[in-house]
């Protein structure tokens, strides 16, 4: 055990020359925030290590002979061969390391698939190219929403000056509570997906029909930031994650904070809005959600185009359907969840009143309800 | 069999009604050359839009067309191909037969090579672009959420895979029927002996993947549901037949390059091979292991924790195999006379450059771990370790090793070794900033990154170019040598050359051994 301990920090302190030398360029697992992630980097220094030093064992012999065992020196070859001995040598040891590592590796692996008695349950849901949280409530309505990348397209094609979290910020963080043990429920809505945060170290796929568990128990607050793991589609590099880890109490505020949104939300849609308030709301609605598909004056693209567009000046039920239901098969996808009410009531209206389409069409929230309701 | 006394038919026809081992496998090395550079033509248009963060090239779509067709065409258009017309030139050579058992059919797999890739690179020109799902082509992001162009992707697939079939069982045919009187298997050189175990692995799981695309097709066409859950059908399944093919795939390509390092060390250490027989048993322990460890690539899949012990445990046992492997190249280069020519070189490099990736694949094996590891830079580099400087590396000693007996002409010693240290620095440069990335937590086929992992990205996308460059030089060798190299002056090219190819004239006439050599009593490896 002490030579094991010995060896880490050996380790450690090895890997931290380059940090210091190259600033911030991490180059190592990070044991991360809780206990199970730093059991699991405790095994990558040691099964590293193992192999560090077998590598200059090995590699040490054969510098020997490229050394000293030189024709150019007039070394004569030695011509001996087989040697049952140093053969069953040479299997046997190896097989006995292995052994050695095998016994950790079980016992972590046997707590990362503990899942049970969580104090937390939250689904996940991988889309393309975004995550939605549902913290699973018993008692009452859940709470559910959508984290979409919060880095602007300027950042990303580079005509303005890339933030400090560059590509791992969202729009909305998921947000834990610290020594809680969070169970994560994840799968996806469309292709494979995969959740990973390094720091609470979790991992799993999000697999469309299947649901999968993982769980973490944070020790720390703090910001962790991961990505999706399993290639989805093009914008597979642009799906990040953010975990707020706080404290009990903090959490316990943020809750009833939103659940007195939700609330807010649900009373909202019962009220009528001016023509005015929905084009406002709808045109920084349209902004975030459709313009990147249909242009910014409506002229289309990767979608169809919304200025002239029979669906956006014909029948409302259509245009409802395809805004809440989407398309299938196309780029075009259901935003029924992603937005409340009121967002899709103000994106309708906007559509059908902006780039020319004009048709003085106000659509309430009250309508869009309704219309869902079918 | 009049016309067999005479040389090659001349012009076009040579080539494509050929059923001359040797026109075979020039072509076969020829072809899979061409799919290197194309392959990494796709690779440094990754590497050049991975130079910096944010997107410049390339739209993040045409990016994973590229990251896909790289892993395609290098997997089965650049390495898979070039072995086989390494075995095509060698296996009759070494031991002592005319040709292969069935010519004709040698020239058929040749040659429906070249439609099928052309078919899989005529994928970028259609209407939604080429494949964009990655090598692995997981479902549903390849069936329903594919372009269509995925159609035209899974018949490539089916016709390299009838390619690699008819191969194979060439190649075993080859081996069964043809070794000349006295040649029993225990005196086959490795290089023989890899070849055979991996055709026998070819044969066993090309058919899967065939299956795996024609479930594919049954879903994206015919209204199936494999791989839907919707239709009570599972997307893991398809990853389980996926790497039920691909786990052997892996070594597949990995073991005809151990056989030709256990044919390129010993002659450079002038010292047989340490345990001739222990290196045939280990090579067969790695194949059958490696039917066993498929779900290796799938931890964070969410199988049963039985399952993930399962092949934990199954993974790590390869390691012992492959350990006596590295150990014996070791102990035969230990008290040896070496000396350091060019494909001596690039065997020890692959010896070094494998080890490390061996290495990244027993951490890899640790399943706790690889929910750190798995989909991040950190497998990259592992597979790049053993794909590139195991297969690539060991590929090109093959040629400057073989190549003088081939065409009687010596290549640019010098320019051989610059290629070499290039080639090394080049791709250590490359690959070993992908471990540290890959650790810190960058994720695998992406388009663009965070700032934090900028620097060793830069690092990573020079060394590609380095690497890439060096190859022109090998190219530019390989064809000096052919047209205006310097004669070889000793029949036997290098003197601590054992096997029977070596006793043939220089350069091998285009028949050989249409009288079975005499062997030796005494077995040729000890
Ligand atoms: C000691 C021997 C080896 C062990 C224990 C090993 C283990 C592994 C493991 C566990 C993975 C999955 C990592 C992940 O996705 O999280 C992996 C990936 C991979 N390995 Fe190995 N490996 C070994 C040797 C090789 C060899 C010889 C080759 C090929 C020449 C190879 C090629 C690959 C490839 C291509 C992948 C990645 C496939 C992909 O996801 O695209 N490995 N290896
Ligand atoms: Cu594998």
């Amino acid at each position: 055990m002490s030579i094991k301990k010995s060896l880490m920090t050996a380790g450690a302190t090895l890997s931290a020359l380059p940090i210091a030398a190259l600033a911030q360029n991490q180059v190592n697992m990070s044991p991360g925030v809780t206990r199970v992630g730093a059991e699991i980097y405790d095994l990558h220094m040691l099964i590293m290590i193992i192999c560090i030093v077998i590598g200059i064992g090995v590699f040490g012999v054969m510098l020997y002979s490229i050394v000293y065992h030189r024709k150019s020196k007039g070394y004569v070859a030695s011509q001996f061969h087989e040697s049952t001995k140093v053969e069953i040598a040479w299997t046997v040891v190896p097989f006995l390391i292995l052994i050695g590592m095998a016994v950790p590796a079980t016992s972590t692996l046997l707590e990362v698939y503990d899942n049970d008695d969580a104090e937390l349950d939250i689904l996940v849901t991988g889309h393309q190219w975004k995550w939605r949280y549902e913290y699973l409530n018993a008692e009452g309505e859940n709470v559910s929403f959508f984290s979409n990348l919060a880095t602007p397209q300027e950042e990303i094609y580079n005509s303005e000056a890339k933030g400090e979290h560059y590509l791992l910020e969202v729009d909305e963080p998921l947000v834990i509570p610290v020594d809680t043990k969070v169970r994560f429920l994840i799968t996806a809505n469309d292709v494979i997906h995969s959740w990973w945060v390094p720091e609470i170290a979790v991992k799993r796929d999000a697999i469309p029909g299947f649901i999968n568990e993982a769980w973490s128990k944070v020790d720390q607050e703090g910001i962790y930031r991961g990505q999706c793991t399993e290639l989805c589609g093009s914008y597979h590099g642009f799906m990040p994650i953010v975990v707020h880890a706080v404290s009990q109490d903090e959490f316990q505020g943020w809750m009833s904070a939103k659940r007195a949104d939700k609330d807010a939300q649900i009373a909202a849609s019962s009220v009528d809005l001016s023509l005015d308030a929905l084009m406002t709301e709808g045109e920084s609605v349209y902004k975030t959600q459709c313009l990147a598909c249909h242009g910014g004056q409506g002229e289309g693209g990767v979608g169809k185009a919304i200025s002239g567009s029979a669906i956006a000046m014909g029948d409302l039920g259509v245009h409802l359907d395809v805004g809440i239901k989407g398309v299938a098969g196309t780029a075009m996808q259901a935003f029924g969840e992603q937005l409340t009410d009121v967002e899709m009531a103000a994106v309708i209206t906007y559509q059908r009143n902006a780039f020319g389409n004009n048709t003085g069409d106000v659509v309430q929230p009250s309508d869009v309800a309704q219309h869902k309701q079918g | 069999m009049g016309d067999h006394h005479h040389g090659p038919a001349k012009g076009l026809s040579r080539w494509l009604f050929t059923t001359n081992h040797k026109d075979i496998g020039t072509m076969y090395l020829w072809f899979s050359f061409a799919m290197f550079i194309l392959g990494g033509t796709f690779a440094m248009i990754i590497r050049a839009e991975l130079f910096q963060p944010g997107m410049q090239l390339v739209e993040p779509g045409f990016f994973n067309q590229m990251t896909t067709l790289h892993g395609l065409v290098m997997v089965f258009g650049a390495i898979m191909p070039s072995f086989v017309g390494l075995a095509n030139w060698l296996i009759p050579m070494m031991i002592g037969a005319p040709d292969m058992a069935l010519p004709r059919m040698n020239n058929w797999s040749f040659w429906i090579l070249p439609p099928g890739f052309l078919m899989l690179a005529s994928t970028l020109f259609m209407e939604g672009g080429a494949p964009a799902f990655g090598w692995t082509f997981y479902a549903p992001l390849s069936t329903t959420y594919a372009a269509p162009s995925v159609t035209f992707f899974i018949f490539a697939i089916h016709v390299l895979g009838i390619s690699s079939i008819m191969g194979s069982i060439n190649i075993i045919a080859t081996i069964m029927n043809m070794r000349a009187p006295g040649m029993t298997y225990m005196k086959m050189p490795l290089f023989v002996w890899t070849w055979f175990i991996t055709a026998f692995l070819l044969v066993a799981v090309m058919p899967v993947l065939a299956g795996a695309v024609t479930m594919m097709l049954m879903d994206i066409h015919f209204g199936t549901s494999f791989f839907s859950a919707a239709g009570g059908g599972d997307p893991v399944l398809f990853q389980h037949i996926f790497w039920f093919f691909g786990h052997p795939e892996v070594y597949i390509i990995i073991l005809p390059a151990f056989g030709v390092v256990s044919q390129v060390i010993p002659a450079f250490s002038r010292k047989p091979l340490f345990g001739y027989a222990s290196m045939v048993y280990a090579t067969a322990a790695i194949a059958i292991l490696s039917f066993v460890v498929w779900a290796h690539h799938m931890y964070t899949v969410g199988m049963p924790v039985a399952g993930e012990l399962f092949f934990m445990y199954a993974t790590m046992l390869i390691a012992v195999p492959t350990g006596v492997k590295v150990f014996n190249w070791v102990s035969t280069m230990w008290r040896g006379s070496l000396s350091f020519e060019t494909p001596m070189l690039f065997s020890i490099g692959f010896l070094v450059l494998f080890t490390i990736g061996g290495f990244t694949g027993l951490m890899l094996s640790i399943a706790p771990a690889d929910f750190q590891y798995h989909d991040t830079y950190f497998v990259v580099a592992h597979f790049h370790y053993v794909m590139v400087a195991g297969a690539v590396f060991s590929m090109t000693s093959a040629v400057y090793f073989w190549l003088p007996k081939w065409t009687g002409r010596m290549y640019n010693e010098t320019m051989g070794k610059v290629h070499f240290w290039i080639s090394f620095v080049g791709f250590n440069v490359t690959f070993f900033p992908q471990h540290f990335v890959g650790l810190a937590g960058m994720p695998r086929r992406v388009p663009d990154y965070a700032l934090q992992f900028a620097d060793f990205n830069m690092m990573s996308s020079i060394g590609a170019f380095v690497y890439g460059a060096s190859q022109i030089m090998f190219l530019y060798n390989v064809i000096a040598t052919i047209v205006s190299g310097e004669k070889v002056s000793d029949e036997q090219v290098w003197d601590g050359a054992e096997g029977l190819e070596w006793t043939l004239p220089t350069p091998a006439p285009y028949h050989t051994f249409e009288v079975p050599p005499k062997i030796e009593a005494t077995p040729a490896h000890g």
